[in-house]
């Protein structure tokens, strides 16, 4: 029986906790300085908006950590002593472990702007921020938040719901732009837009201007334009959390650098998770994947290895999910910004500017690639299996219904999506014949 | 860690405010309150039809005003903006004011009539008879507690079904569901069987008999009083009592089996149209415990097993002894009703052994009570079981299921247990189509591969405390028996993952775990 520390207990960790339990005896400690229990880190903003309370984003019920004999420990973990197997805590006291799995997490990003450690200025990815985010945004006004991604939309709503005012500043030309093509990210903008937030594109922060007391007042944009706030929320991503590993012999990149069984480069040390970065990924996506879903799957992987069935890393094809305001979205294998050269594209939009459809698919052999989605629930397993047996997009645009997650009852498209494609394509072949 | 809890009231804070559309809506809705409370301290309208249609027009037209203020400068989405927040939906001092008021309500409605203006035997006063002229209106005869009870009860149903429907604007499934239950209340429970009751005269008479009210829900729907008028009433009456049983023993397993107990539960029934519309604003303060689901599985199973013998002991008691008068003797029922039973059991041990698990227990000592029961109605005579005679049996269930648990508790306390109580805890109809929704239906909620981020808002605004995301998080469908399709958390899921079904693809899959999250190619399961 072997003493398992995992430092950690977001959605990682803990999966990973959940899954040796699962197949082992061993020993388990579960080590936070965040919060005693785990929580989901994606409902923090449903606290802040009245939907939750805390109580109710923790997973699981407080007796299920007791009676799956996972020992939690909450504190924080200063040092890594390899060489003799011992996490340091802050207090002074220390663990010994026999495997570590790091699975810390990340931190937002700051970017060295001046003025960026004022008050009223921050990020928003831990229990500890949503607390001082409303210490922060008590009697505001205006709130600027920078960084035009999925963090930076959560906040919006968040505000708004107080009836704060918000200006959001977004480096590219359309939201969320280094993920989404210009059409879905304009569909978006528009949407932001009609709950009535200030989108700025090609808006980036210059410096942070204080008031008397050491408080934001306002910020200066590149352009010399100066916006009054009483609030920034920086939302630019995020970054490994692994200040700690410092002076340890860990091997660290941006994050822990780890091979495709998430071994670092000390034995008997794993890292999962958003602080896990591969020296290469062994799909070829990014080396860094600080993504819930992922998290997931390496915790379910990592189990695996540590239990005595030595695994890789192998996510099946991609997917991801979000919700900006109203609108859902999901997508389901690759779609780039940017179209590649081998790739064409079909794309649906409602009259109503709330749901829309791409499918990218390859020229040559018409098989598809990837599906972008929005305000339409698509059900996960046809699509995924689709995009693995590179169905031909004829056959995907004939059999959409099959892949209807909408509720009952809800108005489906399908019919239209199928004419558009249909005539779009006899309009290209007339073209070119 | 509770400090986003408690800094709630500074300016920049969560919205517990209320519009000036809102206040305008508050004003007008109170005023015909008022009118009722007037006329409950005997105050004497002189014109009572004018002043009840001005009563009841304001509180409608104040309600729905209230919701177009919330609602109606909104998108389609999710409006659960601040709902821990206010006092009203918090448990706060507005949810206990609501709460004991309504409570008091139940209390004189249902043991001081004479409260409210009930007068044998001549004239109402009060209230009731504010109400004399709309029920003469329909059924021709003076208002009764009941009737006063019943309007207020459809009107409820209809302005909160308003509401709910523009809340829920982009969600057309809650918005049929909706038009469903406003249907059944003002038809179905309210102006048919005044209708009905128009039709009888000294030669005929049927029972007060709302179609949709099926057993065990409507507890007394087999009484020999009711029997008796059914049966002298003809081939109608024959039919209706024949329509009787067929709800329970056929009509309703087969659209159970087909779209699981949501088809009565959120669509039909009365008790959950109230549920649904009024008590929508309080869905979220079910408890979702493992511990109150153990309470509940005994506390509803065992209101099973007490109608189940009540009923039996009443029908037992007034049927004959002698086989030669008619054929269906006490003898012949009692041991119907064991065989059926037994038959029942027999085959859940058989089939659906694996899903049972740990209920089997509930189930043995249940069946256990009732053939004991039946055994000792068999062998202690005339209309008896062991001490208890059956009508007080039935007055007693009357008196504890029928109106403190349905009434007083289940909606009086609507601001602070919840809007589902009753049909959680208390309700035996719901039970039975809880047993049959989950061994024997194509209904589940299934979840979308591995998206689910465990956010728990699902669990949250479950009404019938069901801990969703505990299967959602697994890649589980959830299959529960308690569940009553209302959609709410389908609705609420801010990743689409879950999804009210019923088409093919029972069987195996219907309980399948998916351990390993959607997605995940690395992993080969051998555990």
């Amino acid at each position: 029986m072997k003493h398992i520390a995992i430092i950690g207990n977001g959605i990682s960790g803990v999966t990973a906790a959940r899954h040796i339990r699962k197949l082992s005896k061993n020993r388990i400690t579960l080590i936070s300085a965040e919060t005693e229990h785990f929580f989901s880190r994606t409902a923090l903003m449903y606290v802040y908006m009245g939907h939750m309370k805390y109580e109710h984003i923790k997973p699981y019920e407080d007796s299920f950590w007791e009676k799956n004999q996972i020992n939690l420990k909450f504190g924080r973990v200063n040092h890594v002593d390899v060489e003799h197997k011992k996490l340091l805590f802050e207090n002074n006291e220390s663990i010994a472990y026999d495997d570590l799995i790091i699975a810390c997490g990340s931190k937002p990003n700051k970017f060295g702007w001046k003025g960026q450690d004022l008050a009223g200025v921050q990020g928003l990815y831990s229990w500890q921020d949503l607390e001082l985010m409303e210490e922060n945004t008590k009697n505001v006004n205006n709130a600027v938040i920078i960084g035009g991604g999925l963090i930076g939309i959560e906040m919006a709503e968040m505000l708004l719901s107080r009836g704060i005012g918000v200006t959001f500043l977004v480096r590219e030309r359309g939201f969320w732009g280094n993920v989404l093509p210009s059409e879905e990210a304009s569909l978006i903008s528009k949407h932001i837009q009609s709950h009535h937030v200030d989108l700025r594109f090609e808006s980036e922060l210059e410096e942070v201007i204080p008031d008397e007391n050491a408080r934001v007042r306002a910020i200066k944009t590149k352009a010399g334009e100066e916006i009054e706030c009483q609030f920034l929320g920086i939302t630019a991503g995020v970054s490994p959390n692994i200040g700690f590993l410092e002076n340890s012999a860990i091997a660290t990149g941006r994050g822990v650098l780890i091979n495709n069984f998430f071994e670092t480069n000390q034995a008997n040390v794993y890292a999962i998770g958003d602080c896990a970065e591969f020296h290469k990924h062994p799909t070829g996506r990014r080396n860094i994947e600080q993504v819930w879903y992922t998290g997931k799957i390496m915790g379910e992987t990592v189990a695996q290895t540590i239990c005595g069935k030595k695994t890789a890393y192998q996510p099946g094809v991609w997917f991801n999910s979000a919700k900006f305001f109203d609108i859902e979205y999901q997508t389901y294998g690759w779609v780039w910004p940017q179209t590649k050269e081998n790739e064409a594209v079909f794309y649906w939009e409602h009259s109503n500017g709330r749901k829309s459809l791409k499918i990218v698919y390859d020229k040559s052999n018409y098989a598809i690639l990837g599906v972008n989605v929005f305000g339409i629930r698509l059900r996960h397993k046809v699509v995924a299996q689709w995009i693995k047996q590179r169905t031909n997009i004829h056959y995907v645009i004939q059999h959409l219904n099959q892949a209807n997650f909408d509720p009952e009852f809800y108005k489906q498209h399908w019919k239209e999506i199928e004419e558009q494609f249909t005539e779009t394509n006899s309009a290209k072949n007339s073209i070119t014949t | 860690m509770s400090r986003i809890d408690r800094d709630i009231s500074l300016t920049g804070g969560p919205p517990t405010t209320i519009n000036a559309t809102q206040k305008t809506a508050t004003f007008i809705g109170l005023f015909g309150v008022f009118i009722l409370v007037l006329a409950g301290f005997n105050v004497n309208f002189p014109n009572k039809l004018i002043w009840l249609t001005t009563s009841l027009v304001s509180i409608s037209a104040g309600i729905i005003l209230f919701a177009f203020g919330a609602y109606a400068h909104k998108q389609e989405g999710i409006k659960n903006d601040g709902v821990w927040f206010k006092s009203i939906t918090n448990r706060g001092f507005l949810a206990w004011v609501l709460g004991i008021v309504f409570t008091g309500f139940y209390v004189v409605l249902y043991f001081f009539p004479q409260y409210l203006g009930l007068v044998k035997d001549g004239a109402n006063t009060g209230v009731i008879a504010l109400f004399d002229p709309l029920s003469s209106a329909l059924s021709g005869n003076a208002a009764s507690q009941w009737f006063v009870y019943g309007t207020l009860y459809t009107v409820a149903i209809l302005v909160f079904g308003v509401k709910f429907i523009w809340k829920y604007k982009g969600n057309r499934y809650e918005r049929l569901r909706t038009f469903s239950v406003m249907f059944f209340q003002l038809g179905f429970a309210f102006i048919i069987p005044e209708l009905m009751a128009r039709l009888n005269s000294d030669s005929f008479s049927l029972p007060y008999y709302d179609l949709k009210n099926i057993w065990p829900l409507n507890y007394y729907n087999f009484e020999q009083y009711r029997v008796d008028e059914f049966i002298s009433a003809g081939n109608i009456g024959l039919a209706l009592l024949i329509f009787g049983v067929a709800s329970i023993f056929i009509i309703t397993p087969i659209l159970t089996y087909k779209y699981g107990k949501r088809w009565y539960c959120s669509w039909v029934c009365g008790c959950g149209g109230l549920a649904e519309t009024a008590g929508d604003s309080f869905r979220h303060l079910s408890d979702k415990s493992s511990f109150a689901w153990k309470v509940e599985r005994w506390v509803v199973h065992s209101v099973v097993v007490f109608v189940t013998v009540m009923t039996t002991a009443v029908i037992a008691s007034y049927l004959g002894n002698e086989p030669s008068k008619y054929w269906l003797t006490k003898d012949v029922f009692l041991i119907g009703v064991a065989t059926l039973l037994s038959v029942l059991f027999l085959l859940l041990w058989v089939f659906k052994r694996n899903e049972l698990k740990k209920d089997a227990k509930i189930g043995a000592i249940a069946y256990l009570v009732i053939i004991l029961s039946l055994i000792g109605m068999h062998y202690l005579n005339g209309s008896s079981l062991f001490i208890f005679q059956a009508e007080s049996l039935r007055s007693f269930y009357g008196f504890l299921i029928g109106a403190i648990f349905s009434g007083v508790i289940g909606t009086g306390f609507y601001p602070i247990f919840g809007n589902r109580v009753w049909c959680r805890f208390g309700c035996p109809m719901a039970a039975i189509l809880g047993m049959q929704q989950r061994f024997f239906s194509k209904f589940r909620i299934t979840t979308n591969g591995g998206q689910c981020i465990s956010c728990g808002n699902c669990s949250t605004y479950c009404e019938m405390g069901i801990d969703v995301k505990y299967y959602a998080q697994k890649g589980q469908n959830i299959v529960r028996s308690s569940c009553v399709g209302c959609g709410i958390c389908s609705a609420v899921c801010p990743r689409g993952v879950l999804k009210l079904e019923n088409g093919d693809d029972t069987g195996a899959s219907r309980y399948q775990e998916n351990p390993i999250t959607f997605g995940n190619d690395g992993v080969k399961l051998n555990f």
